[in-house]
């Protein structure tokens, strides 16, 4: 029995595999080929059903033989995939006619997949590479699998499309809209955030030089940034539309107020960052306000002014959107999600809340990006 | 024998006292102290002697409130603006964004020397602290030791005459100590520059100074100052010498009798 | 005395250029609309006549703060409480949710924290996806819970509360797993030697630790709690609530009552980040930490 190394993960699939298969029917139409055996009734799984047990138990089964992680995540993994790809498959043109047994042996599926997630996150492999690849792949898993369990339960279930499409028609309402979401990126991303964003970032610094420079304005400014930081700023959006009108002015004027502070702040943080000694240093050397600000100050301000950077990718994209909310022309982001919904187009905008996640993400990793390359000798950075 | 030489540093009734928030602290009282060119002057005492305040003022990052002192008979703060002075630190600090090279290119870079005088220097200076070859590294991929060292060459970059050093080696281990100290003698030797140098070890003073300034505090006041009658010429073994531990008996003794204990 | 010269003068010095500034700014940004109504009526006012013109429009591009302030009190302290014309009733409304999607947000960050702390898997595969969403414009998804919840027949606080629930989770959550992640190696090699188990650890080593780092994302959670309040109300077709007070000002052009209600928002996040300031204060004398 010492081959044998129970996890608590397979252990429960097998239970919940053979509670299904006990259980019968997997969806409404099986039960009624099964009462009435002469008519030809068409339900889900005909032939598919006795595989998905058959895969998730020997799965199961074999994942609990003392292997090599590596054999035993793919054997879990491979396990898990294939039940659950063939469930989704399966339920098509069925929906809302799933039973139990559909839940249970997705929820064995799922619990296989949970396996071979902690089995891939106990690994230490040796190689760089591979850590880093594993690092990627285990969150990348747990995405799938909150993906395939939003998939499986929406069309299961048969969720009403309105209050949740499943993730596969918002990909396929991607790939068909296209230039309608490039269009509105271009206006929301590549007008209003990007150059708000700029603006905004720029005065902050250069107002966080001016503090710098006068102790008075430092003591009064910083103060009122910090408070500034905990109110509802994006309140400002309708002012701005009235101000700049409905194109992407507005909104970069929206942007530029909401990025101004956090640059002021941080920029001035990151200032007084300096140690002792090396100012101390730059005064034996008789250095003058600038130098010192350019060779010492400045960059030990690095990690600041990036985290500034940082939260303010995140604080323009949505200052861009929610500015949109008051009024746009026909385009854009926030247009499109406030007027699609009015429209209960849910598909669209889901489709726009995905874009919009994938170009706060490439926002955020750029600038992360830059960071990484600028401040590399920081221990946050070497450190890993 | 030093009242011949001109002198680098002349304090005369120097006193300096903080404001604090306790009241105010006299950090120095009275310190009259000439140092004259090509000395090795260690500074010795307990912590709160005022020894590295000393240095301090010399380098004009503290100014005194009574009493006087000359740089080559300019006011520190002129001597400081002449760059007169190279000071190296109880730590590195040298800048991890730049490489050693880069490091010790930064005071070149603030007076603005042309870039080939600024190669030329670095290059000495790196083979006078035996860098040579770590260059392009940066700072953290050194160990404390040759950080240490870097930032020493940083300062000697600078050409100066006089050099401060407020425990430049308090925070590394006995061997490295032992062996810097070795180095820095032999850099002294080939430079002929006045260091001040400041330290809480009786036989790192004893071994690299031509003379021992004990000091106590409260007040940080001169208690003693002892001249070393060991030769120029020191290998590391002089410190089992006879010599030697005379005058290190002499410090300690000194120290003991500044330094009152009962608190 | 320290504090007067450092922090009070200076902070209200600026206020008042501010002030000035806006005064300039709303004399300047009206005159055009000014100059139009007078030579539409043939008036010819003198310069001082101009401005005071100028500063008491009824729907000037930029309302002066005399006239913000003037609204303000008359909305907050003069109508009946119950009036949905009067802010104190807009600003508890949007309170409510708010503090209703906070409490959720606290306690939901608190207990995934503590998953991630303990469970290696969760930590691996949960936490990238929280850093992540960091990166996100959630505000972005606000107006479909609302509006979706409303087409399944759930309306009024709940989904606001949800929308704020989901701001303020995130905060917490990080700041709770730094927190919890605190206590030094050797704190914790301590504990190991006293052979305590994982909960006696738990209890008294990580979530002491952990308080600071929870009171100061706290202070975030709130403001973004807030936030995610008044965004909510926007899609409601100007119901109630300072984003609905907000909304019905930009239809209507009732530039005051905008910034009225701008200043209402801002009183009530001031509020709630010097209460939870305060708590964690409080919090962090009663656990014996030096009044700072």
């Amino acid at each position: 029995m010492k081959a044998l190394k129970p996890s608590w993960q397979a252990v429960l699939a097998i239970v919940l595999c053979l509670v299904a298969a006990i259980w019968g029917a997997m969806s409404v139409p099986e039960v009624a080929a099964g009462t009435q055996p002469t008519a030809t009734i068409e339900y889900p799984y005909m032939g598919t059903k006795g595989l998905m047990y058959g895969i998730a138990i020997v799965a199961a089964v074999l994942s609990m033989f003392v292997l090599v992680p590596a054999l035993e995540a793919l054997i879990l993994f491979a396990g898990s995939t294939t039940v659950a790809l063939l469930l989704l498959h399966g339920i098509a043109g069925f929906e809302g006619t799933a039973r139990a047994p559909y839940y249970l042996l997705l929820a064995a599926a799922w619990l296989l997949g949970w396996r071979c997630v902690a089995v891939l996150s106990s690994m230490k492999p040796s190689s760089r590479g591979l850590a880093t690849a594993l690092k990627l792949a285990v969150p990348a898993l747990f995405g799938v699998w909150i993906l395939v369990w939003w998939e499986a339960v929406t069309r299961g279930a048969g969720i009403p499309f309105i209050l949740l499409p499943p993730p596969s028609s918002v990909g396929v309402r991607i790939v068909n809209s296209l230039p309608v979401l490039w269009a509105d990126v271009n206006q929301t991303i590549f007008h209003s955030v990007l150059i708000g964003y700029v603006l905004g970032c720029a005065s902050g610094f250069i107002a966080a030089i001016l503090a710098d420079r006068f102790v008075f304005l430092r003591r009064g400014l910083i103060p009122i940034g910090n408070m500034v930081s905990a109110l509802p700023i994006i309140g400002v959006a309708p002012i701005m539309v009235m101000w700049f009108g409905f194109d992407w002015h507005s909104k970069a004027a929206v942007v530029v107020i909401m990025t101004f502070f956090p640059m002021l702040v941080n920029t001035v943080a990151g200032l007084a960052a300096s140690g002792h000694m090396e100012r101390d240093l730059m005064r034996t050397y008789a250095s003058n306000y600038w130098q010192t600000l350019a060779k010492l100050r400045l960059p030990a301000a690095g990690p600041f002014i990036f985290n500034a950077l940082k939260i303010n990718s995140t604080l323009a994209l949505i200052g861009a959107i929610v500015a949109e909310f008051f009024g746009t022309p026909v385009v854009g982001m926030g247009f499109r999600i406030s007027t699609e919904v009015g429209r209960m187009n849910v598909d669209m905008v889901w489709a726009e809340i995905a874009v919009a996640a994938l170009a706060g993400s490439v926002f955020y990793g750029v600038v992360a990006l830059i960071e990484r390359a600028a401040t590399f000798w920081h221990p946050s950075v070497r450190g890993g | 024998m030093t009242a011949v030489k001109p002198a680098v540093v002349a304090a005369s009734k120097l006193g300096l006292t903080f404001q604090t928030n306790d009241g105010p602290v006299q950090a120095l009282s009275n310190v009259d102290l000439t140092i004259g060119k090509g000395e090795f002057v260690s500074f010795i005492g307990p912590s709160g002697c005022g020894k590295t305040t000393f240095l301090r003022v010399i380098a004009d990052l503290e100014k005194p409130t009574s009493g006087s002192i000359t740089i080559n008979g300019m006011t520190p703060e002129q001597a400081r603006e002449k760059r007169a002075y190279g000071y190296v630190f109880q730590a590195a600090a040298l800048f991890p964004w730049r490489t050693i090279e880069r490091n010790v290119a930064l005071p070149l870079e603030i007076i603005g020397l042309p870039k080939a005088e600024q190669a030329a220097r670095i290059k000495r200076t790196m083979e006078l602290v035996n860098l040579a070859g770590f260059e392009k590294k940066y700072p953290w991929q050194l160990s404390g030791g040759m950080q240490q060292r870097a930032s020493i060459a940083r300062a000697l970059a600078f050409e100066a005459d006089l050099l401060l050093m407020d425990e430049p080696f308090g925070a590394l281990d006995e061997i490295v100590r032992d062996h810097l100290n070795e180095q820095l003698l032999q850099l002294w030797a080939a430079t002929d520059k006045t260091i001040c140098f400041v330290t809480h070890s009786i036989p790192e003073a004893v071994y690299l100074s031509t003379r021992i300034v004990v000091m106590s505090p409260r007040p940080g006041r001169v208690t003693d100052v002892i001249e070393s009658t060991l030769p120029r010429e020191r290998p590391l073994d002089i410190r089992e010498t006879p010599e030697f531990l005379a005058i290190a008996a002499r410090v300690r003794d000194g120290l003991r009798a500044g330094h009152s204990y009962e608190d | 005395m320290d504090t007067l010269r450092s922090k009070i003068i200076p902070v209200t010095t600026i206020l008042l250029i501010i002030v000035a500034i806006w005064y300039v700014g709303a004399v300047a940004m009206n005159a055009p609309f000014q100059r139009d109504m007078d030579s539409r009526n043939n008036a010819t006012p003198g310069t001082m006549e101009f401005i005071g013109k100028t500063l008491a429009q009824p729907k000037p591009t930029l309302p002066a703060p005399h006239q913000v302030a003037q609204n303000f009190f008359e909305n907050t302290f003069t109508r009946k409480i119950t009036s949905n014309r009067s802010l104190v009733y807009h600003a508890w409304v949007t309170l409510s949710s708010t503090l209703l999607g906070f409490a959720f947000g606290t306690v939901l960050g608190i207990v995934i924290a503590v998953g991630i702390v303990h469970v290696t898997t969760l930590d691996r595969s949960l936490m990238p996806w929280i850093i992540a969403s960091q990166t996100i414009p959630i505000l972005a998804i606000a107006p479909m819970v609302i509006v979706v919840l409303a087409a399944v027949g759930i309306t009024g606080l709940i989904p606001k509360a949800l929308i704020s629930t989901y701001l303020s989770f995130f905060p917490v959550a990080v700041g709770m797993v730094k927190g919890l992640r605190s206590p030094e190696l050797m704190h914790l090699d301590l504990m190991h030697t006293y052979n305590a188990s994982r909960s006696q650890t738990f209890w008294k080593l990580r979530v002491p630790a952990s308080v600071p780092f929870l009171f100061a994302s706290m202070k975030v959670a709130v403001a973004a709690s807030l936030v995610g309040a008044i965004v909510g109300e926007l899609p409601t077709g100007a119901v109630a609530g300072i984003g609905a007070k907000l909304l019905a000002g930009a239809y209507y052009s009732q530039t005051i009552d905008i910034w009225s209600a701008l200043v209402a928002g801002s009183v009530v996040a001031a509020l709630l980040v010097a209460l939870v300031g305060l708590a964690g204060r409080l919090v962090d004398r009663a656990m014996g930490g030096r009044p700072a």
